[in-house]
């Protein structure tokens, strides 16, 4: 699983860094950024998809 | 029934600035005089009885608006999903989540140039950065005004802020040493977000009374006489201008120094704009995130079950609090038609409100489950509490930690706790709804 922010759509809500810490942190403005590039600890994937569908912009795609 | 107000002639909607550069202002500095035009200028005062109809009339300060507003929102979505009103000069509300979302991301049609529904609307000239900058501005000066605030509103930022936080709802709490019933809105709430907002911004918490009363006149004063809204303002910047001028003089260690610091493409910023950035940082933490603290624990007064599980089990109040803020969420913004514009069947015209009711998106089957229900598991919860799009509350992160610290000590301090008289709880009208009388047995 691998895990993408659109930059564009991010309004830094903050909820998938909240929900999600070891996928996903954020920049000094409070804009999500995912750890890494973005591939999925085994353990995370529950956390991360929790975040994915938690987003208020849509701006977390997962494959 | 009020004419549509004429667009003002003006240099603003074309003759903004390109970029983000700061424009000379200081001729639009709020005076009894400059106010005074612009009340004459606004739609006639008309006198409208109670709402019989809240698809075609709609009032969001209506005492059964007021009352109890979900049932009203839901049968308009069913029904309508777009209300229309004449009163204030013309507004439009939409009810559904997908519309809400639509025009909050559509800047183009839909300008932020202000942000209260009243009678008035502030002189087109205030653009490209409004009254209240960055809320009231637009693409593209709104992004670098709001670039000024987000690091200092930043969870990193906020998580300095904790500890004090903490302290003082400690303190807040302490006072009640030895009461049956207090009044958690009035005593505990409301004083919360006024401290916190006070210390970042250097500005004396004895004055919490002052801001208490600015933010009552400007928030909830909606439907009072434009001349009386106008002197609410007039006292919020004559108290905030000599702020800004004795920080020009001398800079503290405080964010109004800070934002007097900062630039835009290169250039400081005006006076004038931190004074109104000053005035929206005052204006709109204090209510809201009261509101959300006071609804919170309205909630768990109300709700034993609720309240019993989250003190057996800590780790779900962050859940609990999602959920709080989508089934409460206390901020409805507002945005200007800026032409006139058909927007799903609707002809909205220029200088007409709309009402982006975050709480009725919150409350839409079509985005949420059983979402009449408070379900304090409720998980994922996309709820819109802090807006969507470019706006999105810049002090959602601040909030959040208010909020859950709040919840934290009053839960510590008071593991049970009921509401003293149902009855008498009451909420606030206009854009932001909350507890304002709350009194509950903690003994």
């Amino acid at each position: 699983m691998r895990v993408r922010i659109d930059p564009e759509v991010c309004q830094g809500h903050g909820r998938c860094y909240a929900l999600a810490p070891g996928v996903f942190t954020c920049d000094d403005e409070g804009y999500g950024e995912v750890i890494g590039d973005g591939t999925v600890a085994p353990g995370d994937e529950d956390a991360a998809r929790l975040a994915v569908d938690s987003c208020p912009e849509y701006a977390i795609t997962a494959e | 029934m009020p004419a549509a107000p004429e667009p003002p002639p003006t240099p603003a909607t074309t003759g903004a600035p390109a970029a983000g550069r700061p424009v000379d202002d200081s001729d639009l500095v709020p005076t009894r005089e400059r106010l005074a035009a612009a009340v004459a200028e606004a739609p006639p005062e008309e006198e409208y009885g109670p709402v019989h109809d809240f698809a075609t009339d709609f009032d969001h300060t209506d005492e059964a608006w007021v009352a109890d507003p979900y049932p009203i929102w839901d049968e308009l979505r069913e029904t309508c999903p777009i209300a229309h009103t004449e009163r204030y000069g013309g507004a439009w509300l939409p009810t559904r989540h997908a519309d809400v979302s639509a025009i909050a991301n559509d800047t183009e049609n839909f300008t932020s140039r202000s942000v209260v529904v009243s009678r008035g609307r502030p002189p087109i000239e205030l653009a490209p950065a409004g009254i209240a900058p960055p809320i009231t501005s637009d693409p593209p000066f709104h992004a670098a005004a709001r670039r000024l605030l987000l690091s200092v509103m930043s969870p990193k930022a906020v998580a300095d802020l904790e500890p004090s936080t903490r302290a003082y709802c400690r303190e807040l709490i302490a006072a009640m040493e030895g009461r049956d019933v207090v009044d958690a809105a009035v005593e505990y709430a409301q004083h919360i977000p006024v401290r916190v907002i006070a210390n970042m911004l250097g500005l004396p918490e004895s004055d919490g009374d002052r801001f208490r009363g600015f933010v009552h006149g400007i928030l909830e004063g909606v439907s009072k006489p434009l001349e009386e809204r106008v002197e609410v303002f007039l006292e919020l910047f004559e108290y905030l201008t000599p702020q800004v001028e004795a920080r020009q003089a001398e800079p503290r260690d405080d964010l109004i120094s800070m934002l007097i610091a900062s630039e835009i493409d290169g250039e400081p910023i005006t006076p004038f704009h931190v004074t109104r950035t000053v005035a929206l940082l005052l204006i709109a933490g204090i209510d809201t995130t009261w509101s959300a603290i006071g609804a919170s624990i309205w909630h768990l007064a109300d709700h034993p079950d609720d309240r019993e599980r989250i003190v057996r089990d800590p780790a779900l109040l962050p859940t609990a609090i999602e959920e709080f803020l989508r089934a409460y969420a206390p901020v409805t913004m507002a945005r200007l038609v800026r032409d006139d514009f058909e927007y799903e069947g609707c002809p909205m015209k220029a200088e007409e409100w709309v009402l982006l009711s975050f709480p009725a998106a919150n409350r839409d089957p079509e985005a949420f489950d059983r979402p009449d229900e408070v379900l304090i598991e409720r998980a994922p919860n996309r709820h819109a509490a802090f807006g969507l799009g470019a706006h999105r509350c810049a002090g959602s992160h601040l909030a959040r930690m208010e909020i859950r610290v709040a919840l934290e000590e009053w839960l510590a301090a008071f593991p049970s706790f009921r509401l003293a008289d149902p009855d008498a709880v009451r909420w606030s009208a206009g854009q932001v709804r909350g507890p304002r009388a709350l009194a509950v047995e903690v003994s």
